[in-house]
Order: structure tokens, then C-alpha cells, then sequence
């Protein structure tokens, strides 16, 4: 089994660029360009300085002492969490930056749903001096003020996008239609690996940094570069491809996808897009998304921000149907426990999207010593406001935490949207059914 | 013959196509809209498919499109709609959505319900020219249903032929790079593309789209080509109150 890219743009059935044909000169210069340009050597020399100097790379793989005991595991953290702006979203957005520079263009979209994609963009138009546009859904835009703040601060423009449901799917249909209209001067830097090829691909190679220094960390401190396990959160997918990059291929190494699944699969207030999800196309990519019966695309829901995407990379899609990957999912609840646990055990306050992927641990069944690496994505500055109301209930002793009122929809396919049932055999025969490019 | 290949037989120039989104202004108007077009003078109808993410659409038919699906409009419902038709209306229907809903609705089921019904074309802008031609040529020819295919400002030449090479009925030529909805004018800019794309003499039609809204705009596109589609300017016209048989008599007699 192939995990790469094909040089048609497809990762196995899924993948391809599914874009109007107004867009079709932009996204064919860059895919025309994309590996040249990453592969010469004034890039990958400028590249590489910058993780290390700015972004402060590489970050710490930390051997937790409490935590591996109670799981009778050995567990180490990568610290994604201890990058500049709080998380792995700034290595995409220094290879994009310096990328769109290699194509000489000089104005900056990007989309952001919590922000973090957004302030990490931002971040390096400030530095290279690119005017910098940012598309948040205008709902977004109100509970994420910090972040909007910080992207006016550091020069870039907020739009608040009053389409659809006003989050991240519609923020990204924005983008794309800014880019649409502005075809020849704008670079669109896309936050995660989805989007049409080549953007996946780009993606998972800027974030492949994780995995080739977890290899390196990994061979210092335990003598193999290869872990029994690797855990890592998916929405998008753009911390799992790096964490996972450099194990496609090493067969002996357990993949473990953590995708969020807010108040629980049989609620349909879910963004776990594996378990409720069926093949079809979103923001130009063939993948595995959630839809209604209709194909129109469904808001997902979970407390956090950055997991909440009705779609998945087409390169996740792909480790699912493959089985190479094990797709898994954490409630709000428990992603909000696990980030308590490793608060109160090792010290370190996760993001929430992190959180899931920490949730795991209860889940698997280890073998006993074996070595396991967990992607910290990001750290949990931003979701305080969250946090802090789970402190509230544990003195009032409440059992639950009423996250779903965090969030208010405006989803109209909500009402009509329900988990399939029999859904494991209906989406085994679609993806069974789809043309193999 | 496809009802398409007839009228570009028949008629060779300011053919006059009209984009509407089903389901909008209100629900179960589709028919409705249609026979007064047609009555009208219409020469071709394209009949949007609401979709919940419109990548290619500006505000005017994304909203359009949204308000459709919140009163309930679907595929199904649509073709359901769709199926007295044909007692009245013998100009070419085309229908224009996005390939997820057809994907999702099933190709060949969806070709062949539109055959059913009198659909003669269809308009998918984020099918791609490759995965048409591996996947479904030979079933949208099974099933008599045009595709036409996009092309804009910045597609290379040879895109083009290739193009040319895939349309059996006509190619749409997108005037500017930019999302549906009008726009002040051609320039000069625009003209001179409209007049390479003449020049090259493709084998089939071509109707140029985007940013027609007016008499004006629709006189300059058919310059350089064998007519133009009106979308964003007659959904936005006809939004609002009801009244469709005189908003939609007013808006196609200030186009002649």
C-alpha cells in the first residue's frame, strides 16, 4: 500500500482537485512549482533557520514520569504546544509564506476557525511584509476575540464571513472565493491538508518536521527511532500527517487518529467525521465528510474549535480505508478530563484539540511498556474560558460539564441531519464504490 | 437530437439563457418560472441545484441557494418538480449545481432521472475536465445529457481545445476571474478576450456568463459570441415579494 501522493493528486480513492474551473491556473502553478521550490536548497536553507530560530524548533519530546506509570506505558509528549503562536500551525504558514514568495505573490489570504491558523498567518506577513486577510466566520469572529485582536495587532484584516453558518467551512468557502476573484496576485495559504492537490501534499510535508525530529528524539533517548504507537487529534488533519509522516511506511508503528466526538456519536452532535461521514467533495478535495441524505454539507459540532470540520484531509480518508490508521473518538467530556490529567500530572495546560488526543490513553489497550508518542498540538492559553468552567463544576461537584451550550448553531441541515444507522456497512459500501483515479 | 445541438442549429446569435435557482423566490415555483420564461422569448434555461457550500457563486445566489434549502428543496424534490415539464415547455433546461450533490445523489441514477424528465445538459463547474472524460462520458452520452464545460479569462489555449474536444453542445465562456453576480461593465480587457476566444473558432457555440445583467452587458457579450446567461441579476430580481409573472416579463423585455 502506497501512502504518497500519486502524481494525479489522489492518496488511493481520495484527493484530486475538485475546483471550478476559474481556479484551475492557480492551483496548477502551484502544483507545477510546489515541489521544485521545496526541494532547492535556498529554500529548504531558509526554511529550516527559521523553525529553528523563530519557531524555536525543534520542540522538546518529553518523557512523562507519572503519566507513563499509570498507563503502564512509556509516554512521550511532543511539545507542538511550545512553538511560536502555541502551536504546530506556524511550520504550514513559514513554508507557505516563503512559498508564496517564490511565486512572487504579494497579498495573503488564509481562513481561520478558533484563530490559531489565523494569528499564525498573520504572524508571517508581519514578518515578511505581505499584506495579510483573514476570513473567520463573523460567529467565530465573537468568541474568539483574543485571537482577532491579536491578527489586528499584527496587521492583518479581519473579515467576519456572514455566509452559511458563519464558522470555519464557510470561512474557507470565502477564502476560496477571494481567490477566485483575485486570481493572479494572492497566495492562498490553506490551514491544514485538505483543500485541492496540491495543498494536502505541501501541507503534510511543512508539518513533516514533527515525525523526522520525533525519529531523531525518539533514537537519542530510547535507542530506536521507532515507537509501538502514535497518537495524534484530527479535523483537518494537519498535526496527525506531520506526527504520522515519517511511520506511513513503518509497518511495526500503530497509527491512533483521535477525532472529536463532542456530545457523542448518537447525538449527531458530533465532528467525528470517520464514524459520521460518507465520501464526497468539500472545499475541492475527495474525501470522507459529513452530509445530508440531500449532499449538502453538515456543521459539525465539538467544543473545540479547531477539530470542528465537517470534512478530513484526503490523505486521513485514505489511512481509513487503508487501515493503516486506527480512527478513534473522544467526547468533550473526555477530552476535557484527559486535559485536566495531564495538567495535574505533568504540568502541561493542552489545547482542547490536544486534549482528544490525550483522551486515548483510556481507550487503548497497551501492551504493557510499550513506546508511545503523543502529538501535543497546541497548547491551552485559548481555551481557558472552557477549562475554567469544568474548575467551577468540579466545587460544585456537578457531574457534567454543559459544554453544548458553548455554541450556538445556525445550521439548517442540523434538524434534518442524523447519524446513519447501519452507518459502518453503508459507508464501507460507498467508499468500496468509488473510482480508484 | 439533444434540444440543445436544435436551437444552436437554429439560431446562431443573442441567445438569451436565463440561470434561476429552484426553489427560490419560494418553494415549488420552478415550473412556474420556467413556462414564463419561456412564454417570454427564453431561448435556454438553466436551473440551479441549491447547494449548501457554492464555491463558485457570489452572495446574490448564495443566498438564493440557502433560502432554497431552508424550505426544504432538494435533488429529489426538484426532478420530482421537474417531471410535468416537458407537456409545455420545449426550449433546452440545463441543469447547474455542484458535483457533490450529484455524487452524493448517485451519477448514473441522477443522468438517467434527468433524462426522464427532459433535462438536455448539465453544468457541474467543479467536475473536473479529467473525471469526466475517465468517469462519466460514456454515461452522461448513454443517458443524452449535454455537459458543458467552463472556461475563463486565464484557461491556457490548449485547456481550451481540450475543452472544445469534451463539448458536444457549447462551451460557457466565464467573462471575468470572479465568483457570479454583475458587474459594472466590460472593459476593454474583457472585449479582447471575447474576441481571441472568436477567434479561435471552436467547433461548438459560445455563451458567454457572468457579470450580464443588463441590455448593455448582454449586447457587448453577444459581440463575440452566440449568446450570454443572466444569473445573479434576474435571482435578485425576482427575490422578495411574488408577483413572478410581471417582475419576469419586465425583466426580459428590457433586455430586447
Amino acid at each position: 500500500m502506497k501512502y504518497e501522493v500519486n502524481n494525479r493528486g489522489y492518496y488511493g480513492k481520495f484527493g484530486g482537485a475538485f475546483i471550478p474551473e476559474m481556479l484551475y491556473p492557480n492551483v496548477k502553478e502551484l502544483e507545477k512549482n510546489y515541489l521544485k521550490i521545496m526541494e532547492s536548497d535556498s529554500f529548504k536553507t531558509e526554511f529550516l533557520s527559521l523553525l529553528k530560530n523563530y519557531v524555536g524548533r525543534p520542540s522538546p519530546l518529553y518523557y512523562t514520569k507519572r503519566l507513563s506509570d499509570k498507563y503502564n506505558i512509556n509516554l512521550y509528549l511532543k511539545r507542538e504546544d511550545l512553538n511560536h503562536t502555541g502551536s504546530h500551525k506556524i511550520n504550514n504558514t513559514i513554508g507557505q509564506i516563503l512559498m508564496a514568495r517564490h511565486l512572487g505573490k504579494k497579498r495573503i489570504i488564509a481562513e481561520t476557525g478558533a484563530g490559531q491558523h489565523g494569528v499564525a498567518t498573520a504572524t508571517v506577513c508581519a514578518r515578511e511584509g505581505l499584506d495579510c486577510i483573514v476570513f473567520m466566520g463573523a460567529t467565530d469572529v465573537a468568541r474568539q476575540m483574543p485571537n482577532v485582536e491579536k491578527m489586528q495587532m499584527l496587521g492583518a484584516t479581519v473579515i467576519p464571513v456572514e455566509s452559511g453558518n458563519k464558522t470555519l467551512k464557510d470561512a474557507t468557502n470565502e477564502a476560496i472565493r477571494d481567490w477566485i476573484n483575485h486570481p493572479k496576485e494572492t497566495h492562498y495559504i490553506i490551514g491544514s491538508v485538505v483543500g485541492p492537490h496540491p495543498y494536502p501534499d505541501m501541507v503534510a510535508r511543512f508539518q513533516s518536521i514533527i515525525s523526522e525530529e520525533i525519529r531523531k528524539q525518539l533514537q537519542e533517548q530510547t535507542g530506536s527511532p521507532l515507537p509501538d504507537t502514535v497518537i495524534a487529534c484530527v479535523g483537518g488533519g494537519s498535526n496527525a500527517a506531520g506526527a504520522f509522516y515519517h511511520y506511513l511506511n513503518e509497518k511495526t508503528v500503530k497509527l491512533v487518529a483521535v477525532e472529536a466526538d463532542g456530545l457523542g456519536l448518537e447525538t449527531g452532535e458530533t465532528a467525528a467525521t470517520m464514524a459520521a461521514g460518507s465520501p464526497g467533495i468539500i472545499h475541492g478535495s475527495m474525501t470522507m465528510l459529513m452530509q445530508t441524505d440531500d449532499g449538502q454539507i453538515v456543521e459539525p459540532y465539538s467544543i473545540s474549535a479547531g477539530l470542528d470540520y465537517p470534512g478530513i484531509g484526503p490523505l486521513h480518508a485514505h489511512l481509513f480505508d487503508s487501515k493503516r490508521a486506527n480512527f478513534i473518538r473522544a467526547t468533550d467530556t473526555e477530552a476535557i478530563e484527559a486535559a485536566f490529567e495531564l495538567t495535574r500530572m505533568e504540568g502541561i495546560i493542552p489545547a482542547l484539540e490536544s486534549a482528544h488526543a490525550l483522551a486515548a490513553l483510556k481507550k487503548l489497550n497497551f501492551k504493557k511498556g510499550e513506546t508511545v508518542v503523543l502529538n501535543v498540538s497546541g497548547r491551552g492559553d485559548k481555551d481557558m474560558e472552557a477549562y475554567r468552567k469544568h474548575i467551577k463544576s468540579e466545587t460544585k461537584k456537578e457531574k457534567q460539564v454543559d459544554t453544548h451550550a458553548e455554541k450556538e448553531t445556525h445550521d439548517i441541515f442540523r434538524a434534518s441531519y442524523s447519524v446513519p444507522e447501519n452507518t459502518m456497512q453503508q459507508r464501507a459500501d460507498e467508499i468500496n464504490g468509488l473510482y480508484v483515479p | 437530437m439533444n434540444r440543445i445541438n436544435k436551437l444552436f442549429e437554429t439560431k446562431k446569435d443573442n441567445i438569451l439563457s436565463i440561470y434561476f435557482t429552484a426553489g427560490h423566490p419560494a418553494p415549488e415555483t420552478a415550473s412556474t418560472i420556467i413556462e414564463l420564461l419561456q412564454d417570454n422569448g427564453v431561448d435556454m434555461i438553466e436551473i440551479g441545484i441549491p447547494f449548501s457550500d457554492p464555491l463558485a457563486d457570489g452572495p446574490v445566489i448564495q443566498q438564493s441557494s440557502q433560502q432554497a434549502l431552508a424550505d426544504g428543496m432538494s435533488l429529489k424534490k426538484l426532478l420530482h418538480e421537474l417531471k410535468t415539464i416537458r407537456k409545455n415547455v420545449q426550449i433546452p433546461l440545463l441543469l447547474m449545481g455542484y458535483f457533490n450533490t450529484i455524487m452524493h445523489f448517485g451519477v448514473e441514477s441522477f443522468c438517467k432521472q434527468a433524462n426522464a424528465v427532459g433535462i438536455d445538459g448539465v453544468i457541474l463547474p467543479d467536475l473536473p475536465l479529467e473525471v469526466y472524460k475517465e468517469q462519466y462520458k460514456d454515461m452522461f452520452k448513454q443517458y443524452n445529457i449535454i455537459p458543458v464545460f467552463l472556461i475563463t479569462p486565464s484557461t491556457p489555449d490548449e485547456r481550451i481545445r481540450e475543452t472544445e474536444a469534451l463539448s458536444e453542445g457549447f462551451i460557457y465562456m466565464v467573462s471575468t476571474s470572479s465568483t457570479t453576480g454583475a458587474k459594472q461593465g466590460f472593459s476593454n480587457e474583457n472585449m479582447s478576450y471575447f474576441k481571441r476566444i472568436n477567434d479561435m473558432n471552436l467547433k461548438v457555440p459560445v455563451i458567454t456568463g457572468f457579470g450580464i445583467s443588463n441590455k448593455t452587458t448582454f449586447e457587448q457579450a453577444c459581440e463575440y459570441s452566440a449568446g450570454a446567461i443572466i444569473g445573479s441579476a434576474f435571482v435578485k430580481d425576482i427575490s422578495g415579494e411574488w408577483e413572478l409573472e410581471n417582475k419576469i416579463e419586465e425583466f426580459i423585455a428590457k433586455l430586447k
